[in-house]
């Protein structure tokens, strides 16, 4: 492998891995938030367990979230010097204003979770709703800093020196707004869906308990019912971040969508592959028109292809897949929520079909993955830009060679931590298990 | 002040206070793992119910300082992160698995004892590869080859410089931290635990002492120019050896608050952070201008002069925002009887 993939596959390995919990940590404590509302709203002692469990897993995987964040943060400036000195001097409020809302995630979240007994019922609503807007604040910032990568502004390159730098400008670059409340969406989604997920696995699993079924039965609509409006939400929004691509990154949109020749009246073609000899998607099912209107709400919009770009510029081809996989299963969760809520209506006493509760479980990992393939394809199809028209990631790369071992070094690290996050909420939960709770709150 | 000084006093600022937390949260697991077998002492509980809440508020310096340095020096940025990779990557992978098993021994008995030596160990190794960082700085381990720097650990760490850095890290961690401890434990009117910290302070202290006199040593002929510049400010290294002293004769005196007490634990404290303070900053001082020796400096590293103003902006607005949960939080988890004491049930 050449020096720019290795650190690539080394960053993005990080990235992939940090994600997972970065997500979860911004979507779980929305969840547990909106328990203890519902709790301090109907008095029902299930939510108020609902909410002190969830605690304890989401203490849990933040212990894996805030070290591996770090090694994010840190490996910027280890693997990427170049990038982080242009950073440093245009783009660097994000980062520093995340730092305050870090302290505020980690200072409250010490306070929910080790001084739950000694405050107030108001104070644990207040510590929660600090730890939730310091776990958004966080994915919001750091998230600005992949949109400036996209859509770079507030400064200039002359001669090879930065200049006419306005930071404030460069905060909020065109792609800012829409890409951030992306993640964020995407995050409650994924949170509420994990959640749902559990519930589904944990009723199938304790059939003959009545009681048990019940309480994880609430839990359940909660994750379905806030999953069903994220993921409408982020379907929305998603459809602003293409018609952004479509303005800011054409070729971006043009190997997401795999199309080669510019046109108006241009074709969405749903999955397939990309095919760089015949310059066709193969196996894709084609939708006339359907690519010009929704980059530019009319049908007869011009959408520009990859032909009209160096080829040096195009970015990897089989984006389209990724692209395609996110969307492909935004679009699935939607409908199993629409399909949950519907049932939940009509036929009110009776409880979801094996079928139907199976699929629900896999709702949650299917989440996350979706969000996997968006960053990916997010990062992937910038390429070979680090900074959109401004630097290349070749540019950005250290000088340092060997990256190599590191890469082992770090994939086992983050195997073994998988593991034993894993291992550690099973442990934690076979201990505790629902029905010592239910008994003595009864 | 320069804008350039005013940057480099927060980063330094940023370092001291990491420094400090960091040694006290680092050495409390190393002495959670030394007095875990004696369940008739509490000085293992002790130390972590400080450390519990304590870590993830210290972690969070660490980045606080990555990203300090980024923003304010971006120009030293591309040099210390080429040169960092291997000491750096080291660093963060120690710190994930302590931190990670941190959290997972809170909540998992089951693998309490291993847990316990991994926070331990890495308890002393982390200090020691976070300290290395300054004689890196000190310049003599770089090697620039066809403008690509490079660090030559073979040179780091056959270097006496170096070891005697290493020494001062771990001896001061747990110097620090059983002084934290003897302190906490007094609070909490644990007297057998504050007898052990009390006497692993007073063993530890003067070696402590004695390894930052060995980095005097050995910067003499590794670093004459720093050696040189330190030396400029004596008072200040005076004044950190008399602060030493100050402490050592306050783990000696009677205590004012309890009858047959002995010892000012709070005073020692007060004094040894005054110490540490006094030392780093005639080092950090006799260190301007340079960042890395001879190849960075302030000035050549500093950010966009309109960028400077906007992040001195949200410091001035973050600290504001945020001083009042870390007062709340102090309040909650140091000066809480209930909680220190451990009598909430």
């Amino acid at each position: 492998m050449d020096h720019v993939l290795t650190a690539r596959t080394l960053f993005g390995t990080t990235m992939a891995f940090h994600i997972i919990f970065a997500t979860l940590g911004v979507g779980i404590p929305l969840m547990i938030l909106l328990a203890e509302l519902l709790y301090q709203k109907t008095k029902d002692n299930d939510y108020a367990l609902m909410a002190n469990r969830w605690t304890k897993a989401l203490a849990i995987l933040l212990g894996v979230a805030i070290p591996s964040g770090t090694i994010a943060g840190v490996q910027l400036s280890l693997l990427w010097p170049g990038f982080m000195e242009v950073i440093g001097k245009v783009m660097a409020l994000p980062f520093q204003i995340e730092i305050y809302a870090f302290f505020v995630e980690a200072l409250f979240l010490s306070i929910y979770v080790y001084a739950a007994n000694r405050i107030s019922p108001t104070m644990r609503i207040v510590s929660l709703t600090f730890v939730a807007i310091g776990a958004a604040a966080s994915a919001i910032l750091i998230t600005n800093v992949h949109a400036f990568e996209g859509t770079p502004t507030g400064f200039r390159i002359e001669n090879g020196q930065i200049v006419d730098v306005d930071p404030w400008k460069a905060f909020f670059n065109p792609s800012f707004a829409v890409t951030a409340t992306h993640v964020v969406l995407s995050a409650y989604m994924t949170g509420a869906f994990t959640i749902a997920s559990i519930a589904a696995y944990k009723m199938l699993k304790n059939k003959h308990n009545e009681r048990i079924q019940l309480f994880h039965k609430k839990a359940l609509m909660l994750g379905l019912t806030v999953g069903g409006v994220f993921s409408l939400l982020t379907a929305i929004n998603g459809h602003e971040s293409a018609q952004l691509l479509h303005e800011y990154q054409p070729e971006k949109l043009a190997a997401a969508e795999g199309l080669f020749e510019t046109q108006s009246h241009a074709p969405l073609v749903i999955g397939g592959f990309t095919d760089r000899e015949t310059q066709t998607v193969k196996w894709g099912i084609e939708i006339p028109w359907l690519l010009s209107f929704l980059a530019g709400n009319r049908f007869d919009t011009v959408v520009i292809g990859l032909n009209d770009f160096p080829e040096e510029w195009w970015p990897p081809l089989f984006v389209h897949t990724l692209f395609n996989a996110m969307v492909g299963i935004g679009m699935f969760l939607l409908l199993l929520s629409l399909v949950g809520f519907i049932w939940h209506r009509v036929k009110t006493q009776q409880i979801f079909p094996n079928w139907f509760m199976w699929t629900i479980v896999t709702a949650g990992p299917l989440a996350l993955l979706g969000i996997e393939f968006g960053w990916v394809f997010a990062c992937t199809g910038r390429q070979p830009w680090v900074i959109y028209r401004m630097m290349t990631t070749a540019e950005a790369v250290t000088q340092s060679t060997n990256l190599g071992t590191l890469f082992l070094l770090f994939t086992s690290i983050y195997v073994f931590l998988l593991v034993a996050v894993v291992l550690v909420l099973r442990s934690y939960f076979r201990r505790h298990p629902i029905e010592q709770h239910l008994a003595t709150h009864m | 002040m320069t804008d350039e000084l005013i940057a480099i006093s927060i980063l330094w600022g940023f370092i001291f206070i990491y420094a400090v937390m960091a040694t006290m949260d680092f050495g409390a697991g190393f002495w959670s793992m030394v007095y875990m077998n004696r369940p008739q002492t509490k000085a293992t509980k002790i130390a972590n119910r400080y450390l519990s809440p304590t870590w993830e508020v210290t972690n969070v310096f660490i980045v606080a300082i990555v990203v300090a340095l980024v923003s304010f020096f971006p120009g030293a940025t591309f040099m210390l992160g080429t040169i960092l990779l291997i000491p750096g990557s080291i660093i963060l992978l120690l710190l994930t698995v302590r931190s990670a098993f941190l959290v997972f021994s809170h909540v998992a008995p089951k693998y309490e004892k291993v847990l316990v030596y991994i926070s331990g160990i890495s308890g002393l190794l982390i200090p020691a590869f976070l300290i290395s960082v300054l004689p890196i700085t000190h310049g003599s381990f770089v090697e620039t080859v066809n403008g690509v720097s490079q660090l030559r650990l073979d040179r780091l760490f056959t270097s006496p410089h170096e070891y005697a850095f290493i020494a001062f890290a771990i001896t001061s961690t747990l110097f620090l931290s059983s002084l934290l401890l003897a302190d906490y434990s007094n609070e909490a009117n644990e007297t057998e635990a504050y007898a052990i910290y009390r006497r692993d302070a007073l063993i530890i202290g003067p070696f402590a002492l004695l390894s930052s006199i060995l980095i005097m040593i050995t910067m003499r002929s590794e670093a004459r120019w720093l050696y040189d510049g330190m030396i400029a400010y004596w008072p200040w290294l005076a004044a950190s050896v008399a602060l030493f002293l100050v402490a050592g004769l306050a783990l000696f005196l009677p205590s004012w608050r309890k009858k047959n007490g002995r010892g000012m634990p709070r005073l020692a404290v007060v004094a040894i952070v005054l110490q540490y303070f006094c030392a780093s900053y005639a080092y950090g001082k006799a260190h301007l201008p340079y960042m890395i020796y001879p190849d960075v400096t302030i000035e050549s590293g500093f950010t966009h002069p309109n960028t400077f103003r906007a992040l001195f902006v949200t410091y001035i607005v973050g600290f504001a925002i945020l001083f009042p949960g870390f007062i709340y939080f102090w309040r909650l988890f140091m000066k809480d009887r209930r909680y220190v004491a451990n009598d909430e049930k």
